[in-house]
């Protein structure tokens, strides 16, 4: 430490020094107010006193909770609370409201839209993708094929009751196991496959008696998926026109789904949202742009 | 740490901090006086009644000519609304003012501290409560030595509350400023005012209290930094009050320089009666030359004016001059007065810049507003009869106040385009039209679909225009059409 005692005064400023000296460098003393000094013991105290307010050191498995009794996490859940609360009022229109009117009230289709997106992200977007792109297995909702109908009412049944769901009243259409359940052989199946793909533009095996394939689909098929491959929307057979299969787009893709189906499910969500939530998502999902 | 070495510490705390030299400014008059009387009046006018002038702007606005409505997030200023999205215009206020501020010191100096700021204008207010009350200088260095008399005690009190009661007043206007005024002041005379407003009153009563009451000139000295700023901005051809030395040189009291002059020897005009000094709202001798701790107020040219006037000398013994001009003095050159130089060229020149684009862009500002965001996941959609569907969020801005309809269009699309908007409200030869109500915004999702005929490349640049309905306004966002990338 620098000795003090011998006080050297700037030749300059007539300032005395503090003494210390760097390099040369001699540092004035032109003391601060004291007031300054007093703003600094103030906010000392000021610590102190919120380590007794508020919650701030931590100790071994707790930490020091503040005689306030203040808790964010409380805070935060009082805040969601309110937020639903401040909600209902919407959500008791829209359980009120058809789903046409809903798309055509402003306040509603905004409210819908919202609630909508929100509800996805947490419950569709899992399966769905989080902008409702799908994937294979899971339907695209952003393009306009829809195997159980793309109306707002056909998109609220499904949501509400989904397919092949536990739900007494889910859509049920099951594809049947034409291999496994050794109703065509192997090389009838061969024949179909081959022939549904040359309808929907994939490319076919060589060699294979397309004529043959086209009696046996209007023999096994048809009945559900059209006498032109339209699909038949009621008991949810998919239109095999185009490329554009849930299960994939290959030959091999369509000979699997032919001799050992997939059938997926899509839960009903009426016992887990609440009927303004799925009558949000219908919104929601409808405004996608592949509705109908 | 040993007994020795605590008291050495001790010691040391001792020099560091100082009390802060109390200042006991003495009345003066003359012109700066006057200026700063008079500003003093203005911008306290300003400031105290500006809340309660009107200003119509038609049904469903208030009618207050400024006032910034935090609830509703919008700020009014006579004719100028202004959203939170278009808070540009305080910046360029704020580069305004702050180029102002360098004009200000290239031409004048610290005319800003010593006139205009706010801390000096309360301060000047401050003070003369207190000489009303106390008395001058020297009635007030005795009653700060005199014991608590009854009479000392009734001073300091009438004081005190005169000073809280302009202090509550300066912070009941400033939440004037955030509510509509006469609605505010009736609720704070009922006490059924919000309690933010009883907060920030509490605040500002508080902080003017303390800050012209009591802190003063240390605001300026040690809290604020622009002294520092503009010991860097200054140079030799900018006014500054000035001790012309040149001139007061070698001074000394009226006898002695008198007898020097009548010896022939060289006898300066100032004459050491400390006025200068004693006017000094920041405890600065002038006659050190410019120093950080000078506001540049003027009235220390007030005062020696005065003397000089008394003793018979040409005033001016103190002025606002320039360095270079005593230099000038000394080599028995004229003095120079370059107002126009390049540096305050330049400032105006900014200042006139920034305000010409404020003002262009406040004139042409839009009533109507659109912003398009496209769709990220997924970026474009392939329908099954061949066409691609782009998905856009758009929000539709009505900045009038009254429901407006606009038109959507999409330009660079190839014809037979569809266009849809979820929630429109109806449609014109196949284009959306959207209502959005009165002063607010509106969210709609837009398709954009090509039709199945078209080879969309994988992006084409598009331009969403609206157009609203019944004046015609247009406005424009540019975006793009995505499509798949087809070998």
């Amino acid at each position: 430490m620098a000795d003090t005692h011998n006080k050297e005064v700037d030749q300059i400023s007539g300032v005395e020094t503090t003494g210390h000296e760097w390099d040369g460098l001699k540092e004035l003393n032109n003391p601060l107010p004291k007031w300054w000094l007093y703003i600094f013991y103030a906010t000392v105290v000021w610590a102190v006193i919120y380590w007794v307010l508020y919650p701030s050191w931590p100790l071994v498995s707790s930490y020091t909770k503040g005689v306030l009794g203040a808790n964010q996490r409380q805070e935060a859940i009082a805040a969601y609370d309110k937020g639903v609360a401040d909600r209902s009022e919407f959500a008791d229109k829209i359980v009120a409201t058809s789903l046409e009117d809903i798309t055509k009230d402003q306040e509603l289709l905004q409210f819908a839209l919202a609630n909508g997106q929100a509800a996805f992200g947490d419950n569709c977007a899992p399966c769905h993708g989080a902008g409702g792109t799908g994937s294979e297995g899971y339907p695209n909702l952003q393009d306009d094929t829809w195997i159980w109908g793309g109306t707002l009412d056909d998109i609220h049944t499904t949501l509400l009751y989904g397919i092949r769901s536990d739900s007494d009243d889910a859509r049920i259409g099951d594809m049947p196991a034409f291999g496994a359940d050794e109703l065509l052989s192997k090389e009838e199946i061969d024949q179909v496959a081959n022939f549904v793909a040359s309808r929907a533009g994939v490319e076919t095996d060589e060699g294979i008696d397309l004529a043959a394939g086209q009696v046996l689909y209007e023999d096994n098929c048809a009945a559900c998926h059209g006498d032109n491959l339209e699909g038949i929307q009621e008991v949810g057979a998919p239109s095999l026109m185009s490329a554009n299969y849930l299960y994939g787009n290959s030959l091999d893709d369509i000979r699997a789904q032919i001799a050992n189906p997939r059938n997926g499910v899509m839960p009903g969500w009426a016992e887990r949202l609440d009927p303004a939530t799925v009558k949000s998502l219908t919104v929601y999902v409808h405004s996608f742009g592949g509705g109908q | 740490m040993s007994a020795d070495t605590e008291t050495h510490e001790g010691e040391h705390s001792e020099e560091w901090f100082a009390s802060a030299k109390k200042i006991y400014p003495m009345a003066t008059h003359g012109l700066f006086r006057r200026i700063k009387w008079t500003l003093l009046f203005i911008t306290l006018g300003i400031y105290y009644f500006l809340p309660f002038i009107r200003y119509d702007r038609g049904p469903n606005a208030p009618d207050q000519a400024v006032l910034i409505d935090m609830e509703h997030r919008r700020a009014y200023f006579f004719f100028i609304e202004i959203w939170p999205q278009e808070v540009y215009y305080l910046t360029g206020l704020l580069i305004i003012a702050a180029v102002a501020l360098f004009l200000m010191n290239a031409v004048a100096g610290r005319i800003w501290c010593g006139y205009l700021c706010p801390q000096t204008v309360w301060t000047d207010l401050f003070l003369w409560v207190e000489r009303k009350i106390e008395g001058d200088r020297r009635e007030r260095i005795a009653l700060d030595k005199d014991p608590w008399t009854f009479e000392k005690v009734g001073k300091r009190a009438t004081k005190h509350f005169f000073w809280l009661m302009i202090a509550w007043w300066t912070g009941g206007a400033w939440v004037l400023y955030f509510n509509d005024a006469p609605t505010l002041v009736w609720q704070l005379l009922t006490f059924q005012a919000p309690m933010v407003a009883y907060v920030w009153i509490g605040i500002l009563t508080a902080t003017t209290y303390l800050l012209a009451g009591f802190m003063r000139e240390q605001v300026c000295i040690y809290m604020c930094p622009w002294p520092r700023i503009q010991a860097a901005l200054t140079d030799e051809k900018a006014l500054n009050v000035t001790y012309r030395w040149d001139r007061g040189e070698p001074r000394g009291s009226l006898k002695h320089n008198k007898k020097l002059e009548a010896q022939g020897l060289p006898a300066g005009d100032c004459i050491d009666c400390f006025q200068c000094f004693q006017v000094c709202p920041t405890g600065v001798d002038i006659r050190k030359g410019m120093q950080l701790d000078c506001i540049q107020c003027g009235l220390c040219i007030d005062a020696c004016d005065n003397i000089m006037t008394k003793i018979g000398k040409p005033t001016g013994l103190i002025a606002y001059d320039t360095d270079e001009n005593i230099e000038r003095r000394l080599e028995g050159k004229e003095p120079v007065y370059e107002i126009v130089r390049t540096r305050t060229v330049i400032y105006a020149a900014v200042i006139a810049l920034v305000g010409a684009i404020m003002l262009f862009a406040l004139l042409n500002r839009d009533f109507a507003d659109i912003s398009v965001l496209h769709d990220r996941n997924p970026v474009f959609v392939e329908q099954s009869d061949g066409s691609v569907r782009n998905g856009y969020t758009v929000r539709l801005s009505n900045k009038r106040r009254h429901p407006r309809s606009f038109m959507l269009h999409v330009e660079g699309m190839p014809p037979n385009t569809l266009v849809e908007a979820v929630g429109a409200d109806s449609t014109f030869a196949g284009r959306p039209i959207v209502e959005v109500g009165p002063d607010t915004t509106r969210e709609v999702r837009v398709l954009v679909s090509s039709p199945p005929e078209a080879e969309m490349p994988h992006s084409t640049p598009v331009v969403f225009r609206i157009t609203e309905s019944v004046m015609g306004e247009v406005v424009t966002a540019k975006d793009t059409f995505k499509a798949p990338d087809k070998p």
